[in-house]
């Protein structure tokens, strides 16, 4: 079989949510009878998408991202066959499992052996198939003494666990995943990380819809950018990627605009704006991390201090660099001069997802150009579990006695 | 329809086994409840019709007359409101994950059936011990005649669920219109009690309910069951054109709208 077959076609789909079609009384449905009744409908709803096309080939890692009512769930959704599109095809090659959540169908007030049967079922297992790896599913939950408890007495923690136990066993030769890393805590942010791991390793076929450019950068061969209900980006995933952070440095520099002043402050992007950082490149590479950085100067300044931070993925200040505690010198820059650092230091962070700020100032540390938070982000996939923020390699030594 | 296949086989044994355990968990007497029911409502109307208002006209072997048409109805009851909120009830799954929509209302019409075949095996004791005289030349259209009420229950339960998801009212309309249906159908009171003072009341045989009911009485408990061929003649044939007629309208509605449960429901 040819790894350059498409699996799934999009041909030119649009989708139109229409409020007054929706749920409403026989009272509105008699008296929109005795309005003019396509205009109403058509002044009330709005495109969720408009003529999207694309292709995903077999074995392909898919992106899709956008920001929240960009109309990227709406199209997944689409091709999940739940929405059916106003216009336009999608042609579906192989079978399809969508996870639009975790734990579709999980109900409160029955057991936890009873549900797993219940979400199998509608995973496409049937019962034989459940029975046999029942173990297998409870074990990885770690979740042995709790089957026969209602799942209403089970912690969210412990349902997410549960139904990320069943979903992993789905065989199917699409699956499509939409931000289920958005629930969870780091350590089953981990084991997300490892399910898409094993995804691309095995060569399945999935589309994933999220916000989390670590997670493009690191899994997706390729991506697209919808921005209201448009694609306005395909390609690699380094390029949307970077285009879609721009969405946000864009929507700050407009509000710089608006407000007149560039000191305009910001819980994103901050500064004087006399230096600014463009967005940093973040390789993993070699149990290396390296972090690149171009600074632009918008008028002359005196020798500027260059510096990022990491953050972990609950927000803590992992560490911070900046050139002059590490002893750096940096030159004096007119209008219109660009500088470019490379910041290398040893991987020695856990498993996670870590945001990455860029900043410059001037030597008293007085005047800050420019404070960019949020201008990368990467992810580290590590075997092992460690509930430490740190994962380096250890040695020791053991004496007897 | 299309058979099922494997996967929605076991979608939709899983929805019964969940649905059933969910029905039943924290009652002590569990799915005796489903065989009371019918028996208590039974006798009930056995007292207040027979006893105080005395309109069984004299009709032999009342008892299985009355139960086989209270069955029957509750059969008809179960399917149909059961389906009003079938499709609403399961939107958490509809919005996340594209089962067959149709599944969501056959299984709700799956412990209706279970029941339904539950109180035959009641009835059938209280037949034996009354001893009720059965046709049986004509026991082979029993089946046919509970596929026929199947059907119906299942047409207007696809109906009622894909309309309730755009409308609410519905299952206010179709409670009033149940109550109204009820007294309408020749269950608790013979039919000549009807035609005696109302010619014109034979045409609530043309109810296919009064004609299912009707006819199985005729078979299966006293030859005195005046049933839709007694009393309509050739009209008592509208059934083979009015059942699949609904059944065609059913499943042409149900199709069109289930495009738009998930975004609509």
């Amino acid at each position: 079989m040819s790894d350059n077959k498409a699996v799934i076609t999009v041909q030119g789909i649009s989708k139109y949510f229409s409020p007054s079609k929706g749920q409403g009384t026989m009272k509105q449905a008699v008296t929109s009878l005795f309005k003019s009744g396509k205009d109403t409908i058509m002044r009330d709803g709005y495109w969720a998408l408009k003529d999207v096309s694309f292709e995903v080939k077999k074995g392909e890692f898919f992106g899709i991202v956008g920001r929240n009512g960009s109309g990227k769930s709406t199209l997944l959704k689409m091709i999940a066959g739940i929405y059916e599109p106003t216009d336009g095809k999608i042609q579906v090659d192989g079978k399809i499992v969508p996870f639009i959540e975790l734990g579709v169908g999980f109900n409160n007030e029955l057991s936890g052996k009873d549900n797993v049967y219940l979400n199998g079922a509608l995973l496409g297992f049937t019962r034989k198939e459940i029975t046999e790896m029942y173990d297998d599913i409870v074990a990885f939950a770690e979740l042995q003494d709790h089957m026969d408890v209602k799942l209403k007495n089970f912690s969210s923690g412990m349902q997410v666990r549960l139904a990320f136990s069943i979903a992993i066993r789905a065989k199917s030769d699409i699956l499509l995943l939409d931000e289920v890393l958005a629930v969870g805590d780091s350590a089953f942010q981990r084991k997300c990380y490892e399910y898409f791991m094993s995804l691309k390793k095995n060569k399945k076929t999935v589309i994933l819809v999220t916000h989390d450019m670590g997670a493009v950068r690191q899994y997706c061969d390729t991506a697209v950018m919808i921005e209201e209900g448009n694609i306005v980006k395909r390609g690699k995933p380094e390029q949307v990627a970077q285009a879609y952070q721009k969405l946000f440095i864009d929507e700050i520099e407009d509000a710089k605009k608006k407000n007149g002043s560039l000191k305009n402050e910001s819980d994103l992007r901050w500064g004087s704006g006399k230096l600014t950082a463009e967005t940093p490149k973040i390789i993993i590479k070699d149990n290396k991390i390296i972090i690149s950085c171009k600074y632009t100067a918008s008028e002359d300044i005196e020798a500027p201090v260059l510096g990022f931070t990491i953050y972990g993925p609950s927000g803590t200040n992992i560490l911070e660099g900046n050139t002059l505690r590490e002893n750096y010198n940096t030159e004096p820059m007119f209008k219109n001069d660009s500088t470019s650092i490379v910041w290398t230091l040893p991987n020695i962070l856990a498993s996670g997802t870590y945001h990455v700020a860029v900043a410059c100032c001037d030597q008293s540390t007085t005047e800050f150009y420019d404070w960019f938070n949020e201008a990368g982000s990467f992810i580290i996939v590590k075997e092992g579990n460690t509930a430490g923020v740190v994962d380096p390699e250890l040695s020791a030594t053991i004496k007897q006695g | 329809m299309q058979i099922l296949s494997k996967t929605n086989k076991s979608i939709l044994s899983a929805m019964v086994r969940s649905d059933f355990k969910l029905r039943y968990q924290n009652s002590v007497l569990g799915y005796l409840w489903s065989l009371l029911r019918p028996l208590l409502l039974s006798v009930i109307l056995y007292i207040v019709f027979v006893k105080f208002l005395r309109i069984s006209g004299k009709m032999p072997h009342y008892a299985s007359y009355l139960l086989l048409g209270i069955m029957c109805w509750t059969f008809f009851i179960e399917i149909t409101m059961g389906g009003v909120g079938a499709v609403v009830g399961k939107g958490d799954l509809i919005r996340k994950i594209s089962i067959p929509r149709y599944l969501t209302v056959v299984s709700t019409s799956a412990s209706a059936l279970i029941n339904f075949g539950l109180n035959f095996i009641v009835l059938f004791g209280i037949m034996l011990i009354t001893g009720v005289e059965v046709q049986v030349k004509l026991l082979i259209l029993v089946p046919l005649l509970l596929a026929e009420l199947y059907a119906f229950s299942l047409a207007i339960a696809f109906i009622l669920s894909a309309a309730f998801v755009k409308y609410r009212d519905i299952s206010f309309i179709w409670e009033v219109f149940t109550q109204m249906l009820f007294y309408l159908t020749p269950i608790i009171y013979p039919v000549n009690l009807v035609l005696d003072k109302y010619p014109a009341g034979k045409y609530i045989m043309l109810n296919p309910l009064a004609q299912i009911i009707q006819q199985l009485r005729y078979i299966l408990v006293t030859s005195q069951t005046q049933t839709a061929g007694h009393v309509l003649g050739w009209m008592s044939l509208t059934p083979l054109l009015t059942i699949p007629l609904i059944c065609i309208v059913a499943v042409r509605y149900f199709r069109s709208e289930s495009k738009s449960f998930a975004e609509n429901v």
